[in-house]
């Protein structure tokens, strides 16, 4: 009886440790912050604790009158639209090209394409900011060497965020090629080969054979990838603090900036839930479209 | 019609010191049924592998139908493929799966639809057409890879060990099946296994090869029969063929250790002794079932007899196998059971040495 109960909790004594941190660190604070969305808490609330008052859903009705906040959403859907299909894509074909070759030469690109993404995104931001300096920038000078135009690469509110994009694309392949790669290896021979047999050119064994068996690692990249994408924070918050008049501002440093610059923490709250919202409502329609195809 | 010419055909991996295969020559008529047998790493899979276009082939030609392919590609060979692994496309559905290369090479839809159904009914699948290869057991897998090389209605089929993922009974039935099939689409098929078994019984003619050498070609009976080296004797045939180190003295043959001393048959001894083997050593094989126990055998030939001990004595049903001792010298014969030994037991057995094949030790190609 008592032998029973022991059995019973055992597991639980070894998941405790693991438990206790995500409930402090995670679930509590996300709890809080949403208590803390639906108040005025800003920083005399802070020092008085009687000024805050629960104002019921007026943050998240500012939220959307609020045109900063508005083109910050229209910013991460842009990024998002554009970074994450181009992340999947490019990760893929260079996983696939690399995978192609057994020699000394592959194995270099993994690491050329790897490195991007160990490296730090501060240190690597810095370096880019220097590369598309629109009159000394190395970018621009290749572009003027080949008798093209400069671009204002961080200047121009049009041109901004796709550069902030190439970017973050860059760092992210080296990651996700990894996981593809992975994956290829683990693709049986033989299908190729009686692919090969049943008269399946290089290309069509890509969309027939390869494509379909890396479905699992595509799904899991690309839920990986958005969620990352909703949060597009580090590169605009080190290349262009939101700027060119705001062209570039995220979701993720709208929150930063009205929480942690402007002290405004229950409306900084309030914007950091609608993303929250918004990544679990992406990441289920994920979830749905692949169960669909795979029962399809 | 199609005929199928090896000639001359060596392979060599890039990254291999040595040649898998070498001086591999055979020719392959209409319809024929050829095994590939041999132990692993001969280079069976090498050899159909090359065939199918699936490896160069470093030296030598192949040619289909007088026409040597060499540097075909495999599509372009019209040879459809069975593979150990099945691989069949998981992500794909039975039909589609069967008809994937019919729609690469831009057959009518009806048309593909027919031929699916067809080869779906000669199967025995046609209600697993919408199943995933995941949803299928082992032997429902083998069929569809099966399907899968029947649609195509290529006149070649190449099958590289297909039922060594079976179990032993499924084994046997697919066997039967696939030998069925032969008969009735009648493809040109060569097939690899290393189950001799499975070779004899269903090849029109069986290639025995070893460190990618031929070792023999010929039908089941003649390998069996008449092997051209103690290798094919001790590798067709279950249990295997006994060995003894003997040497010829007049007319007789000698244990090295004076176990026993038997009387060779007349023509026997005239081609050993005109191929100069008197006095020399030779090896003796003998197969378990021309090993007697009866007394008739026993009365008519008392120079051809044994006195051994009884090992251990199984039981087959109408056969017995008897695993004797003679010195330090282990064989097996196999007797009717009806004159089934106890095991320990102490016995004369008669060697029919008019059915013994006699080797050169050295050489270990076939004397007599
Ligand atoms: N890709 C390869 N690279 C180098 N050597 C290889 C390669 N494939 C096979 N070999 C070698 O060639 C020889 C023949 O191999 P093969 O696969 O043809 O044997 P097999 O007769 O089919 O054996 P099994 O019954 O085990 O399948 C072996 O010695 C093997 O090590
Ligand atoms: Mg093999």
């Amino acid at each position: 009886m008592k032998n029973n109960l022991m059995k019973k909790l055992m597991p639980y004594t070894f998941i405790f440790p693991a438990l206790l941190l995500l409930i402090l660190f995670s679930i509590i604070p996300i709890i809080i912050s949403l208590v803390i969305s639906f108040t005025n808490l800003d920083i005399t609330g802070l020092g008085n604790w009687g000024a805050v008052k629960f104002i019921g859903l007026s943050n998240f009705i500012n939220l959307f009158h609020d045109s900063l906040f508005l083109q910050a959403v229209g910013n991460t859907l842009f990024y998002v639209v554009i970074g994450v299909p181009a992340v999947i894509a490019l990760s893929l074909a260079i996983a696939i090209m690399i995978n192609f070759g057994q020699n000394r030469f592959f194995k270099l690109m993994r690491l050329v394409f790897y490195t991007p993404s160990i490296t730090n995104t501060v240190a690597v931001a810095v370096v880019w900011t220097f590369m598309y300096n629109p009159s000394t920038g190395l970018i621009n000078n290749i572009l003027n060497q080949i008798g093209l135009g400069s671009v204002g690469w961080l200047t121009d509110q049009n041109v901004a965020k796709i550069a902030l994009i190439i970017l973050a694309v860059w760092k992210a392949i080296g990651l996700n090629m990894l996981i593809f790669l992975a994956a290829l290896q683990g693709i049986p021979k033989d299908f190729y080969e009686a692919a090969e047999l049943d008269g399946a050119s290089w290309w069509q064994q890509t969309i027939h054979i390869t494509i379909p068996s890396l479905k699992f690692s595509i799904f899991f990249v690309s839920v990986t990838t958005l969620i990352g994408w909703f949060q597009f924070f580090d590169e605009p918050f080190v290349m262009t603090k939101g700027g060119p008049l705001g062209s570039t501002n995220s979701v993720a440093l709208f929150v930063y900036q009205n929480g942690f610059q402007q002290s405004n923490f229950g409306y900084a709250a309030s914007a950091s839930f609608v993303m929250f919202a918004a990544i679990i409502l992406a990441t289920l329609i994920q979830f749905k479209l692949q169960n669909k195809q795979q029962n399809g | 019609m199609v005929e199928l010419n090896l000639e001359h055909i060596y392979k060599k991996y890039d990254n291999a010191d040595d040649y898998s295969v070498t001086d591999f020559s055979l020719d392959i008529k209409d319809k024929e049924f050829v095994v590939f047998v041999g132990p692993s790493g001969c280079g069976k899979s090498t050899t159909i592998r090359m065939i199918a276009g699936l490896e160069d082939i470093t030296e030598g030609d192949l040619l289909i139908d007088g026409k040597v392919v060499n540097d075909e590609l495999p599509k372009n060979r019209d040879i459809a493929m069975v593979f150990q692994n099945y691989a069949l496309y998981p992500h794909m559905s039975v039909y589609d799966n069967m008809s994937f290369g019919l729609k690469l090479r831009k057959y009518s839809k009806e048309d593909i639809d027919e031929r699916v159904h067809n080869a779906a009914r000669i199967i025995g699948l046609e209600e697993y057409l919408d199943r995933k290869p995941a949803a299928l057991s082992g032997g429902q897998r083998q069929r569809v890879a099966l399907g899968r090389a029947i649609v195509r209605d290529a006149p070649i089929f190449l099958m590289d060990e297909p039922l060594s993922n079976l179990d032993a009974k499924l084994r046997v039935s697919m066997r039967a099946e696939i030998a069925k099939l032969h008969r009735r689409l009648q493809t040109t098929t060569i097939y690899v296994t290393h189950d001799q078994t499975e070779a004899m019984t269903m090849a029109d003619r069986i290639v025995i090869m070893k460190d990618g050498k031929i070792q023999q070609v010929g039908t089941p009976q003649e390998v069996y029969d008449n092997p051209a080296n103690l290798f094919v004797g001790s590798f067709i045939g279950s249990p295997a063929m006994n060995f003894f180190d003997v040497t010829l003295q007049n007319n007789r043959i000698l244990d090295r250790k004076n176990n026993f001393s038997l009387e060779v048959p007349e023509g026997c001894l005239k081609v050993l002794q005109s191929k100069g083997y008197a006095g020399k050593r030779l090896k003796l094989g003998i197969r378990p079932e021309d090993i007697h126990t009866e007394n008739t055998f026993i009365k008519v030939f008392p120079n051809a007899t044994i006195k051994t001990t009884v090992n251990v004595s199984e039981l087959l049903g109408a056969e017995s196998q008897l695993y004797c001792k003679v010195g330090d010298q282990e064989f097996i014969a196999k007797v009717n059971s009806r004159d089934h030994i106890q095991p320990g037991a102490e016995l004369i057995v008669g060697l029919d040495l008019n059915k013994g094949h006699f080797f050169d030790p050295e050489t270990e190609l076939t004397i007599y």
